[in-house]
């Protein structure tokens, strides 16, 4: 799992490595030649402008050494420093973005962006798992009903349905023809005012119904699959044959027995909503890690994108494990005997 | 699963309501390609990002279809071209451009304007005039061409804000009961009693008398100005909807077909390879398997799309990187299954080579699978290609859906009402993944008997 860690580093780095020095030597010239013009007693010294030229780059030379640009991104000491810089989470400064505090170290500005993010998607993910775990038993318990029915097309249709899609619908209908929800999920009070949560929950609520609308149907008809394919299992038969209430079995022992491949979805579908949030994040304006990462982009703010991959990835990574863990917790079968 | 055969499958398949309607949807999407494709020049696409192309279509224009369903109709924005007579008399010629316009709607024009192109020499004067519907004609501007001693083309552009035309039209004052202080064409298109549209047939006349020769019209058009246009509307850039929606749909499905085919072959081979091979291979192959499931795929795609390049071409195979990944697990396990088999372990033993046994005998067992999964990942790539695209990342040069969705967005579409510019693009996303899916979905049933119950 570390080395995977490494490999997407390793790529992400050696994607935007280059443009990052070209960038940043840009930088160094323009600073230079600011320093110089406005210190003017340095330019009336010269009389000869080729002289001048001259002494220009040599200073800008010497700035380029001393920040180590002078070696390619790729030799492997500038490597090594950054990777090892990303681990211990020290990404350095942005660019361009700051945080709302005005700090612009890359790791002050993740960490407060990250909490909204989770909260947004945790929030949604919970509403849809529930919603779609309900659902899903339900249908699986009188299968070609009519809920059954409406809960596989819905599942069918909704899935081909891009989210953001449905956002830009959500906004126009219930920020703009409906004045009933801010079209921007921003919220425009301070972030230490006593309000703010409250506005938060308030600006959060047309994401969120966006998110489980779109979510739900597919969660719903995979709980259902699940269900079908236990409700053949013998025990379930057994029990029906014991005279347990169909509901009974459907709700506790069916249900219980999903509930191992139900979980490592829900863990997976966590950390890849995480990836989805970007362009969901960018339509409705909310202030999170997927925000933040489509504006460096945008900006090319380089430290910043590394630093987001990352964590995405670690967060990525550490959800497929977790799901791991968990699917040996709930079944006992994949245990390993010690 | 590798048992069905290849008639079974199709028999099943013409069952499956849901496959069907499938097909069919896609058949339609297919046919609208086609019309597209050979119908509308490649000229209106190559230059969708060309303003100039688009400067006589109204801005941000409901489509026309708007009308049959409310009772106020709204004028529709028209491109009129001229029918031109000739004749003369002694020694004058006199060219007439005529335009017939039948307004039934319920609200004035918001302009007009006559844009001609003539050739000619010496001087000409130009007269324009209306005939309403209740016959009165009323003359409008009379004016000249610029005089020329060789023969010249010139090109001009007559307003219907233009103050001479005001100025004409206070001569018949007297004729209506109203106050003059509005604009010229809510007085051309109105009653005489009170400010009201006066609806029927409208004929513009432009006449053109020149003295020894006539000037030639090479090209002439009366532009009204309304507030619907066209099958689609119209964008921010006055860019015909209706064109890039029809232009999308081929992209489309070029771009989910092209990524899932090529996914599902290198899948199909790499997966089916390391499982043949086994052993430290299969471990070596697998593991690296995993490094790809494991990166996130958006940011990669964006960061991708940033650095390196966004066109078209590109994408599809940045699209491809990562979604080869779960086919190649599953066909894995498959060859894994069916590498045990007899013949398999007979053709082995006659001495095959690898690849011809993988080629032959293990592969087209597993095509069913193979062209549902093709099916099935589709969408996805139509979906991430308009995600990437709305993000501004797409390549602006291809009006695909994405790029139509991410211009309505920076135009702020949604704030401003016009649903016609982001409903059409996102409904059609949707119907191209369904039709997909239920061809997907069908499939998979008939090729894995354990979702059947």
């Amino acid at each position: 799992m570390f080395g995977v860690l490494m490999i997407t580093l390793l790529l992400t780095v050696s994607l935007v490595g280059s443009n990052m020095d070209t960038i940043l030597k840009q930088g160094i010239i323009y600073q230079v030649r600011a320093e110089i013009t406005e210190n003017t007693s340095i330019v009336q010294g010269f009389n000869d402008p080729k002289e001048f030229e001259k002494f220009v780059q040599q200073k800008i030379d010497e700035r380029v050494k001393t920040l180590g640009l002078d070696t390619p991104w790729y030799s492997p000491q500038r490597l090594g420093y950054t990777m090892y810089k990303i681990l211990i989470l020290d990404f350095g400064n942005a660019t361009f973005l700051t945080s709302d505090s005005g700090s612009s170290n890359v790791g002050e500005i993740i960490f407060e962006k990250m909490p909204k993010t989770i909260l947004l998607f945790t929030t949604a993910t919970i509403i849809i798992s529930i919603i779609g775990i309900v659902l899903g038993a339900a249908s699986s318990n009188k299968i070609g009903s009519k809920i059954d029915r409406i809960t596989s097309t819905f599942a069918v249709i909704s899935s081909s349905f891009p989210v953001w899609w449905i956002g830009m619908l959500m906004i126009f209908v219930f920020a703009f023809v409906y004045q009933i929800f801010p079209a921007r999920a921003t919220p425009n009070i301070a972030s230490d005012d006593p309000g703010y949560f409250l506005a938060l929950l308030y600006h959060m609520t047309l994401p969120v119904i966006t998110i489980v609308l779109i979510g739900f149907g597919a969660w719903a008809y995979l709980v259902r699959n699940f269900m079908v394919g236990i409700m053949q299992e013998d025990f379930i038969t057994a029990k029906k044959t014991m005279g347990i209430s169909k509901k009974k079995i459907v709700y506790s022992h069916a249900l219980r027995n999903a509930a191992p491949p139900i979980v490592t979805i829900l863990a997976l579908s966590l950390s890849g909503s995480l990836g989805g949030a970007i362009i969901t994040e960018a339509v409705f304006d909310w202030p999170g890690m997927g925000r933040l990462y489509f504006e460096a982009i945008s900006v090319m703010d380089l430290p910043v994108i590394i630093g987001s991959t990352y964590i995405l990835t670690v967060l990525f990574l550490v959800s497929i494990f977790i799901a791991d863990l968990l699917y040996g917790y709930f079944d006992p079968r994949v245990r390993t005997s010690n | 699963m590798s048992s069905v055969s290849t008639n079974e499958i199709k028999r099943e398949f013409l069952k499956s309501k849901m496959g069907l309607t499938g097909v069919f949807i896609l058949l339609g999407l297919v046919l609208v390609s086609i019309i597209t494709i050979s119908t509308i020049p490649v000229s209106t696409f190559q230059e969708w990002n060309n303003p100039e192309k688009w400067i006589l279509y109204p801005k941000t224009s409901v489509p026309s279809w708007v009308n049959l369903l409310s009772s106020e109709k709204i004028p529709e924005h028209k491109i009129i071209d001229a029918e031109i007579f000739e004749s003369h008399k002694d020694e004058i010629f006199l060219v007439s451009q005529q335009f017939g316009v039948s307004f039934e709607y319920d609200d004035f024009p918001s302009d007009f304007i006559f844009e001609t192109k003539t050739k000619y020499s010496d001087s000409h004067l130009v007269q324009i005039k209306v005939i309403r519907p209740d016959g009165i004609i009323l003359e409008i501007l009379s004016t000249s061409l610029p005089h020329s001693e060789i023969d010249t083309i010139h090109n001009q552009r007559y307003f219907s804000t233009d103050s001479m035309i005001k100025k004409n039209l206070n001569a018949y004052k007297d004729e209506f009961q109203f106050d003059f202080s509005i604009g010229a064409t809510e007085i051309i298109f109105s009653d005489l009693n009170e400010n009201q549209v006066q609806k029927g047939n409208y004929i513009f006349i432009m006449d053109t008398y020149g003295i020894g020769e006539p000037a030639r019209v090479l090209e002439s058009k009366m532009i009204l100005g309304g507030k619907t246009f066209g099958l689609m509307g119209t964008d921010e850039l006055r860019r015909d909807l209706a064109v890039g929606l029809l232009w999308g749909t081929p992209l489309a499905l070029f771009i989910g077909i092209s990524v899932s085919i090529g996914s599902v072959v290198v899948g199909l081979v790499y997966g089916v390879y390391s499982g043949y091979k086994g052993k430290k291979t299969d471990e070596a192959m697998m593991r690296f398997n995993d490094v790809i499931y494991a990166l996130p795929a958006l940011p990669f795609l964006i960061i991708l799309a940033v650095t390196i390049s966004n066109s078209i071409f590109l994408m599809i195979g940045f699209l491809m990187i990562f979604s080869w990944v779960g086919i190649a697990k599953v066909s894995r396990s498959m060859s894994l299954q069916i590498k045990t088999r007899q013949y398999v372990e007979a053709a082995k033993i006659m001495g095959q080579k690898d690849s011809k046994i993988i080629f032959k005998h293990i592969i087209p067992q597993l095509l069913p699978y193979a062209f549902a999964s093709i099916a099935i990942s589709v969408p996805a790539a139509i979906t991430t290609e308009a995600g990437l695209s709305f993000l501004g990342l797409g390549d602006p040069s291809f009006p695909t859906w994405g790029q139509i969705l991410h211009d309505a967005n920076t135009y702020g579409a949604t704030a401003q009402g016009f649903w016609w510019w982001i409903v059409p693009p996102g409904i059609l996303i949707a119907i191209t993944g369904l039709a997909f899916v239920f061809i997907g979905n069908a499939l998979d049933v008939i090729v894995n008997p354990k979702l059947k119950r």
